[in-house]
């Protein structure tokens, strides 16, 4: 069970890190805490896995990866897990998730594929297919980002 | 997690806290960096996650983003080339929540249905780019 006092780390983890020397000092003494406690606190959230990762979250435009490519695959409830696991293991895939499929969509694996061209998105998914022999599957290809943030938890305006 | 984190990277990358510090700072005003903070687990935080779809005439697209953009749990929304052209993901502390939000969102923005594919499971979330490449 998170604390209030974890909340309001989360809360403010999801905001910038103090460029300073002793930042972790600087955000313990906004949260009314001490450092030692903030340092032993957040390496419990890491060690939970409730924190992914603390760094840089880049621009990934700026970073030059401008091609993003969501594949959608069609995949039997018994191959799914083995095919899930397997196209994780691509460094070009950043994402891969299994959902819930509808009446009007029956892909169940989504995969983000990552690539400087869009034929080296091309290229890995061809890949993805011949290997596994899925061959029913779509690419669709962002053509404009609408918005893109870190999700901001315990803000207190849940939607 | 350190005390001192630039001090520690400035030791790995060899130089000065002080230019680590400058260096960061320089690569965030030039828009490389977002931000440095925390990435969280929405599911471990109990949060229920859904990715949406939905097709709206192009020139709607604005209006209906303006709308959808407008909630704190959708953290990503994309044109798409697909008769299903925006895409967006939700994440709110329950399944019911998230039901009501699409609802409001439909009703506000005048949209058709707009359908939901809840994450079943994570095989990879990766967010580590290799600057090499």
């Amino acid at each position: 069970m998170l604390s209030i006092l974890d909340k309001r780390i989360i809360r403010r983890l999801q905001e910038e890190l103090p460029l300073e020397e002793r930042p972790f000092k600087t955000m313990a003494e906004e949260l009314g805490t001490t450092e030692d406690e903030l340092l032993q606190r957040i390496r419990g959230l890491q060690e939970e896995k409730i924190m992914r990762r603390f760094g840089a979250v880049l621009h990934h435009r700026k970073a030059g990866f401008s091609h993003n490519a969501m594949v959608v695959w069609s995949v039997s409830a018994e191959r799914i897990e083995e095919a899930g696991a397997y196209m994780a293991s691509f460094p070009q895939v950043s994402h891969c998730y299994r959902r819930t499929a509808s009446s009007l969509w029956e892909y169940t694996l989504y995969t983000m594929i990552h690539g400087r061209t869009r034929e080296d998105c091309e290229s890995v998914i061809s890949d993805i297919s011949r290997k596994t022999g899925i061959t029913a599957y779509e690419i669709l290809y962002s053509i404009k980002e609408l918005k893109k943030e870190s999700m901001k938890y315990f803000t207190g305006q849940e939607d | 997690m350190e005390s001192a984190p630039f001090r520690v990277l400035g030791e790995q990358l060899g130089m000065s806290e002080g230019e680590v510090i400058q260096r960061i700072g320089t690569l965030k005003r030039n828009g490389y960096i977002r931000r440095i903070g925390g990435i969280f687990d929405s599911g471990r935080l109990g949060y229920y996650s859904t990715l949406c779809a939905l097709s709206i005439p192009e020139e709607r697209i604005s209006e209906v983003a303006a709308i959808i953009n407008g909630y704190n749990g959708v953290t990503h929304n994309y044109i798409r080339n697909h008769s299903l052209n925006m895409w967006f993901t939700l994440a709110a502390p329950s399944k019911e929540t998230a039901r009501k939000t699409l609802k409001e969102i439909e009703e506000k923005a005048q949209t058709g249905q707009i359908l939901s594919f809840p994450s079943e499971k994570t095989y990879k979330i990766r967010t580590n780019f290799d600057m090499k490449e």
